[in-house]
């Protein structure tokens, strides 16, 4: 069970990496802040399926879907608007309106996991390939235009709420990046810690036991689902934000696979796990896109297929388990496994 | 009336290529319930193994039909055996573990070929309707569909290989009592379901950017065929083709190939929403 220390540590973590946020621009270079920025955004990114795929037992391949629709969302309705404030609003409410269709006709339809990833994975595939055939005049919202295949370039970033002419400069911008990622990560243990993560944990240990209990399954993951969109809507302003430009390989098949890796290195059914693992993943590419001998297509295909095979549970919760034995080996002699609930 | 035929054409076309580029992929989920993501990757190295032969002076045919199916049906049973064996039974893992499989060989092909290789030209002239001209390439495709589907039809239903292979699909507990090797089986499905992806790829050689990126093309088609057809091996898949390609060319014509794309995509979601187990879930139950 959930123990209220659990919550206060993460509320005590919290405030310190808040503060390291603040205080990171004193200690390190442009470049590095702007580095930095992006893995925020991305983290946010890894919550949204993390959130959904651990907690809610949704198998979502292609959650850059979102991410690419919060994108492309924020971009249109900031340039539109001139103001990045209701933007961002924007960014999450298109997104969560895709997601509750598509996730209506999915989980409705009563499809199976396999079904459902492979469909995600699909869409994900097919807004790629419509976003790029997006290229011309005839394909503009209001001012903004498309731009199919070059993406969209010099999209207003955030700037003041309440004040669209001051836009905030990159270390502010990081600054609210990084605070976002921290809010977006307490609101979600908050859920999860509410009735309704409960509910939507119970539902993923055994669905039918959930309903015989009188929980409708499917408008719970429905909600989930749409939640998860949100979340990653947000990630993709926040993306947009940092490189002020979005072009379709935001939909790429490549992204959609990052995120699951980061998810599965991570710890499925924790939410620092994703964290961690998408900054330790980002990090890995970098490094490896310095140098010419190894594609990073085969380094993270490698990573995913040793952590299936070998390490299925993810890094956070196998430290955990780890710690726990380790913990109560300690404590008294005899326990050999103490009886785990997952949270 | 020229008109008609062209399209007409497509739409023979469409189907057929659904039919090629899925059927490896519903040889392996309707045997063994699992849709492997390297799919795209299997028809990627068909087709890199057709224009490496081809370039190295082995005749076209030969390198289409032969090689790249018996290449790709050895990479096939190779991953088998060191890579999903491992995961019978864990259906998710076994998704991701063939995701990351398909990052690995397009990874692996970028850094032995480069981003591009020379292709081969298309081996058939070509013919005319009216004033409309179509190459001769497109009737193949359609013969090939065919005598593809045939083959797997003679074998299911008059060999024993394909007796065992539809017990094993129908009930792989009772086959073991029988003294069915199901892991043998499984094995040897994986194998033919990636030669024939090796097939597809090798077809696809001529008509299409060869790339190590090129399954992407290809597989959201063949997924949403297979799925929408199920987990039947013919009728599905040809039901599932003919339905959605008639859908896809019909769509294309009137607006454009990837509006087209699109409102297949739409179509077949609706389907899955009445039917979520596929076309053969709901009218070819325990059927081929």
């Amino acid at each position: 069970m959930q123990s209220s220390g659990g919550m206060t540590v993460a509320l005590i973590g919290s405030a310190v990496v808040a503060a390291g946020v603040v205080a990171a621009p004193h200690f390190v270079d442009l470049f590095q802040v702007m580095q930095l920025t992006v893995f925020a955004a991305m983290a946010v990114l890894a919550l949204s399926l993390g959130f959904i795929w651990g907690y809610g037992g949704i198998l979502c391949f292609g959650q850059t879907c979102f991410f690419g629709l919060g994108a492309y969302a924020y971009a249109v309705a900031a340039i539109n608007f001139g103001d990045s404030t209701p933007a961002i609003l924007i960014a999450i409410l298109v997104p969560v309106a895709f997601a509750a269709l598509l996730g209506y006709f999915m989980i409705y339809g009563g499809i199976s996991d396999v079904y459902l990833g492979v469909i995600t994975l699909t869409v994900s595939l097919i807004l790629f390939n419509l976003v790029n055939s997006t290229a011309g005049d005839f394909y503009k919202i209001g001012d903004a235009r498309l731009g199919g295949f070059n993406g969209m370039p010099g999209v207003p970033t955030f700037n003041m709420p309440g004040d669209a002419s001051y836009i905030l400069s990159p270390e502010e911008a990081w600054i609210a990046t990084g605070l976002a990622l921290i809010m977006v990560y307490l609101g979600l243990r908050l859920l999860i810690a509410s009735s309704f993560g409960r509910i939507i944990i119970a539902i993923r240990e055994n669905e039918t036991r959930a309903a015989l209990l009188g929980y409708d399954p499917r408008i719970y993951k429905l909600v989930t689902f749409m939640i998860g969109g949100a979340v990653a809507g947000f990630a993709g302003a926040l993306y947009v934000n940092w490189g002020a430009f979005v072009s379709p390989t935001i939909f790429a098949l490549g992204l959609s696979a990052q995120i699951i890796i980061w998810v599965i290195i991570g710890g499925r059914g924790t939410l620092i796990g994703p964290v961690i693992g998408c900054l330790l993943l980002q990090w890995m590419v970098t490094e490896i896109g310095a140098q010419q001998a190894l594609d990073a297509n085969f380094i993270l295909g490698a990573i995913l297929v040793v952590f299936v095979l070998l390490v299925p549970k993810g890094i956070a919760p196998t430290l955990r388990d780890l710690a726990l034995t380790w913990i109560n080996r300690s404590k008294s002699g005899t326990a050999k496994t103490g009886v785990k609930v997952k949270i | 009336m020229d008109i008609a035929i062209i399209v007409g054409l497509d739409v023979v076309n469409g189907i057929a290529s659904l039919i090629l580029i899925s059927a490896g992929l519903a040889v392996i989920f309707g045997m063994m319930k699992i849709i492997n993501l390297a799919h795209g990757e299997f028809l990627m190295l068909g087709a890199y193994a057709t224009v490496l032969s081809v370039s190295a002076g082995a005749n076209i045919w030969l390198a289409m039909l032969v090689i790249a199916p018996v290449f790709v049906g050895l990479v096939g049973v190779i991953v088998e055996r060191c890579l999903i064996q491992f995961l019978y039974g864990r259906l998710v893992d076994t998704m991701l573990a063939t995701w990351g499989l398909s990052l690995m060989i397009v990874g692996a092909t970028t850094m032995i070929f480069g981003n591009t290789i020379a292709g081969v030209s298309s081996p058939l002239g070509s013919f005319t309707v009216g004033a409309y001209q179509s190459s001769l390439y497109t009737p193949f495709l359609a013969v090939m569909a065919i005598l593809l589907m045939a083959t797997v039809w003679a074998v299911m239903r008059y060999t024993r290989v394909g007796l065992i292979a539809r017990a094993v699909m129908q009930n792989p507990e009772m086959a073991a009592t029988l003294g069915v090797n199901p892991t043998r089986v499984y094995m040897a499905t994986f194998g033919v379901g990636a030669a024939m992806s090796g097939l597809a790829g090798g077809l696809l050689a001529p008509i299409a950017g060869v790339v190590p990126t090129m399954g992407a093309a290809y597989i959201a088609k063949a997924f949403i065929t297979v799925v929408g057809g199920g987990t039947s091996i013919l009728w599905g898949l040809i039901t599932a083709s003919g339905l959605f390609g008639f859908i896809n060319q019909i769509a294309a014509f009137l607006t454009t190939p990837v509006f087209g794309e699109v409102i297949l995509f739409v179509a077949a979601v609706g389907l899955i929403r009445m039917l979520p187990t596929g076309i053969a879930g709901k009218f070819f139950k325990g059927r081929l």
